[in-house]
């Protein structure tokens, strides 16, 4: 743990892995010198994941070596691979939120005692942290760390384990722009000092342009592409991602008319947050017909509880919140009067039935209305087939059939199912979060097409989204959430990247 | 006895004697709940394991006449229980608080059952120690005679507490409660941790069992245990898993369930008998006044069923 060991090149041959009869990875060759910076790209679901779990041991490749500093070597499990110097930062977070920073790092060398004497651990680890570029309160609990400090500290942690070879699985999603800056920077500086090796799996290719020496490209399972970034640019990047499928084109901006109207307005909103122990305060917010208002904002800031509000999940305890000058509680009656519709993160969790079918998951606005929109008392299948069955052709829905589990969907077709239901009849506010996560390119760039379809036909949009490139791409107005309230606005042409994210970081 | 010689002041001291005397069996539950519930299962089923321990306790010392073999076999038997419940909650799609309910019936029923024999004979005490011999006031001298198991009781609390930050096999259990997946991405086994954390809680109620029947109230009857498995469960909620809080709130549980029987000893006649169901009161608002529908439970392990 304290004399690192020096950076040790990887190579896969042949990797080739198959779930049942589904083949995840085709024979894919990659190379990642000893020292070097390298980026694998790939659309959601290309097998990036796969792959590098392969590698770490996690998954048992149908076919395939793995060879380590040129030596092939076998990797039957995680333990293997961090004795051979090979380490990974998950995307999604490892690090146990009710221990402290030190008590995770402590608990996850390989060798711990039985009674761990604190004191000399202590140092030990002040003793480490020197030699850190940055610094991290090591004493409070993982959980109260903002996300960046906890990817700073997952990283932190590897190089702790005194790894040689670290894979970052999208490390930058949770991060500002800054903080991104800075985390990539760290391990740059020490793939240049030649003691570390780092594959970062990305999408981004300004990341990858300015951090990674070369790439190495997938797309459904086979490597599609590799080379040395000086020589690639982003357009061919793209291609070899995508290859050549339609991407639906976004819609020209339409002006925001003068004197439009104004559709939800927010007024000195108080409530608390999931801890209870701090409030968000949303001092005044307004969205007119016709435009997108963004919210930006690193998770955790408070937009949950934000949405959760406007939504009626969460009780307010000050406040109110106007749809066109009428008081709104969220009510189904309200929703239904003011034309409020809603699409929220995680559709398949926060907007569906998992287990009931399609048709009856698009069916939950309408299906207990008949056509003049009056309330019924007995439910007719029929029409809510044929209602289901207009709306999948419509908004290009691929299901096996209306009858099926909406969680048999793939992701981006539980999206395009709940855009459908919430996009069909009169809009007046739209109120979305989080949309294309998790979506490959061609969903992305469609939804977020409907989203401006509906902006430009005269919806109010209140877009959250952890994703800046997004609000960047749909918005008029941004709106910067940090620490449970809005801190700065700017519009759309005003708007950069480097003043949005010092907000986001609370520099202000 | 003549208790109007020290007037009211009965009242608090028989609630300190009550607290001490009725804590015990709070006290084992509820720490050995609490280390399987760090664990991130839970298991309702102590219940069950406390009655069952009481029997076997009982049995054991009545055959053999010595206190001590019969708390180690209650200790046996609650292991057994509690590693049962561990196991049959490794596969798939078993909901731990089913099979508690389950065991806790179980339990109950299979001690009613081997414990026919055993209610007539007389089994040895275990042994108390006087603390209150410097005094020459009777209810002074009753109230101090502690248990040695209301010692072991109070140690065992301090040293979970020491260890669930200070050993490695503390910090393992509550690595595996927090989060399987990262326990998984360690290279721990989270059913294993689990079984071993359930089977030590279950040992734990074994030994809480033993002190019922043999110290107090000292005897073998079915109607032994009146509920104190389950308030324990509820007791470590409110004591945010942490075991000394599981020593305070087992302490003010028996204070409370000593309230009845001391209003009573001082000559109050009337409506003593509500003060009896003190501590299922005290459950309840203790329950409403610390939750709240806005913010998750502090502390909770995070992968406890119950707070998911
Ligand atoms: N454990 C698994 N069982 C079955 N299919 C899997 C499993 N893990 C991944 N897949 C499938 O393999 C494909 C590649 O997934 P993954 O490697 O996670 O993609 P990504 O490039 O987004 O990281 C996806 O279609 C996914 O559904
Ligand atoms: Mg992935």
């Amino acid at each position: 743990m304290s004399d690192r060991k020096k950076a040790v090149g990887v190579e896969t041959i042949g990797m080739t892995m198959r779930f049942g009869a589904f083949t995840a990875l085709d024979d894919v060759s990659i190379k990642v010198p000893a020292g070097s910076f390298h980026a694998l790209l790939g659309e959601n679901g290309a097998g990036k994941s796969t792959l590098v779990k392969c590698m770490m041991g996690f998954y048992h490749p149908t076919a395939g070596d793995i060879l380590v500093d040129r030596r092939e070597v076998a990797i039957t499990s995680p333990k293997d691979a961090s004795a051979l110097g090979l380490g990974m930062v998950y995307q999604h977070f490892t690090l146990v939120p009710s221990l402290t920073g030190a008590e995770n790092l402590v608990i996850a060398r390989e060798k711990v005692p039985g009674i761990i004497d604190w004191r000399k651990e202590r140092a030990a680890l002040a003793q480490f942290m020197q030699r850190m570029p940055f610094k991290l309160p090591l004493d409070v609990k993982v959980a109260e760390l903002a996300a960046g400090e906890k990817q700073k500290l997952e990283i932190i942690k590897q190089l702790y384990l005194g790894r040689s070879f670290l894979v970052l699985d999208e490390p930058t999603s949770v991060l500002t722009p800054g903080e991104a800056q800075e985390v990539l920077g760290l391990v740059r500086g020490m793939t240049k000092a030649g003691d570390l090796t780092v594959l970062m799996i990305s999408h981004k290719f300004h990341e990858v342009t300015a951090f990674a020496d070369d790439i190495t490209v997938l797309r459904k399972g086979r490597l599609t592409g590799t080379g040395k970034v000086s020589e690639l640019s982003h357009k061919r990047m793209a291609a070899m991602m995508i290859g050549d499928q339609p991407i639906a084109a976004l819609d020209s901006r339409a002006p925001v008319p003068v004197g439009a109207r104004q559709i939800l307005t927010v007024k000195a909103l108080k409530a608390p947050d999931r801890t209870g122990l701090k409030t968000i305060h949303i001092g005044a917010l307004d969205v007119k017909s016709g435009e997108i208002v963004g919210v930006a904002g690193i998770s955790g800031n408070g937009q949950k509880e934000f949405l959760e509000v406007l939504a009626g999940q969460r009780a307010r305890d000050a406040g109110d919140v106007l749809v066109k000058g009428s008081p709104y509680g969220a009510s189904r009656a309200e929703a239904r009067t003011l034309n409020v519709r809603f699409i929220p993160e995680e559709p398949l969790r926060n907007a569906c039935a998992p287990r009931m079918t399609v048709a009856e998951n698009m069916a939950f606005r309408t299906f207990d209305l008949n056509e003049a929109g009056k309330p019924i008392n007995w439910i007719k299948m029929s029409a809510i087939r044929d209602y289901a069955a207009r709306l999948v052709e419509h908004f290009k829905v691929k299901t096996a059939s209306l009858a099926s589990p909406i969680s048999s969907l793939s992701g981006g077709n539980v999206q395009r199912a709940v855009l459908a239901r919430e996009l069909t009849g009169e809009v007046d506010l739209l109120i979305v979060s989080n949309p294309c996560f998790g979506l490959d390119f061609s969903a992305v760039a469609e939804i977020r097409a409907r989203i401006m379809k509906a902006r430009n036909a005269g919806a109010a949009v209140l877009l959250m989204s952890e994703d800046l490139d997004e609000l960047l791409e749909l918005s008029d107005r941004i709106f910067v959430m940090s620490d449970g309230a809005l801190v700065y606005e700017t519009p759309i042409a005003q708007a950069s990247v480097q003043t949005i994210g010092e907000h986001m970081a609370g520099h202000h | 006895m003549d208790s109007t010689e020290i007037g009211l002041w009965g009242v608090p001291l028989a609630m300190l004697g009550g607290a001490i005397r009725v804590s015990t069996p709070f006290i084992f539950v509820s720490l050995g709940e609490a280390i399987t519930e760090r664990s991130g299962r839970i298991n309702l089923g102590l219940e069950g394991t406390l009655v069952f321990g009481a029997m076997t306790a009982y049995a054991v010392a009545v055959m053999t006449g010595s206190p001590w073999l019969g708390l180690l076999a209650a200790a046996a038997a609650g292991l057994c229980f509690g590693l049962f419940h561990g196991w049959i909650c490794k596969f798939r799609g078993v909901n731990d608080i089913a099979i508690g309910i389950a065991l806790m019936l179980f339990g109950s029923g299979l001690a009613f059952f081997f414990g026919k024999p055993f209610i007539q004979p007389s089994a040895p005490d275990l042994p108390a120690i006087p603390f209150g011999g410097w005094s020459d006031v009777p209810q002074v001298q009753a109230a101090l005679n502690v248990n040695v198991l209301f010692l072991i009781g109070a140690a065992l609390a301090v040293f979970l507490w020491w260890a669930f930050r200070n050993t490695r096999a503390g910090l393992i259990l509550r690595v595996v409660g927090d989060s399987s997946d990262a326990a998984r991405a360690m290279g721990l086994n989270p059913n294993t941790v689990r079984l071993l954390a359930t089977g030590l809680g279950g040992a734990l109620a074994g030994i809480g069992g033993a002190y019922l029947s043999l110290y107090y109230p000292g005897s073998w009857t079915e109607g032994i245990s009146s509920g104190q498995g389950l308030m324990a469960v509820a007791l470590v909620i409110f004591a945010r898993w942490n075991p000394l809080g599981c020593f305070a709130a087992a302490l003010l549980f028996g204070g409370a369930g000593a309230l009845g029987p001391a209003l009573q000893s001082v000559g109050v006649t009337q409506g003593y008998y509500l003060f009896y169901a003190a501590p299922y009161i005290l459950t309840l608002i203790i329950m409403i006044a610390t939750s709240s529908p806005s913010r998750s439970l502090a502390g909770a392990p995070g992968e406890l069923s119950i707070t998911k």
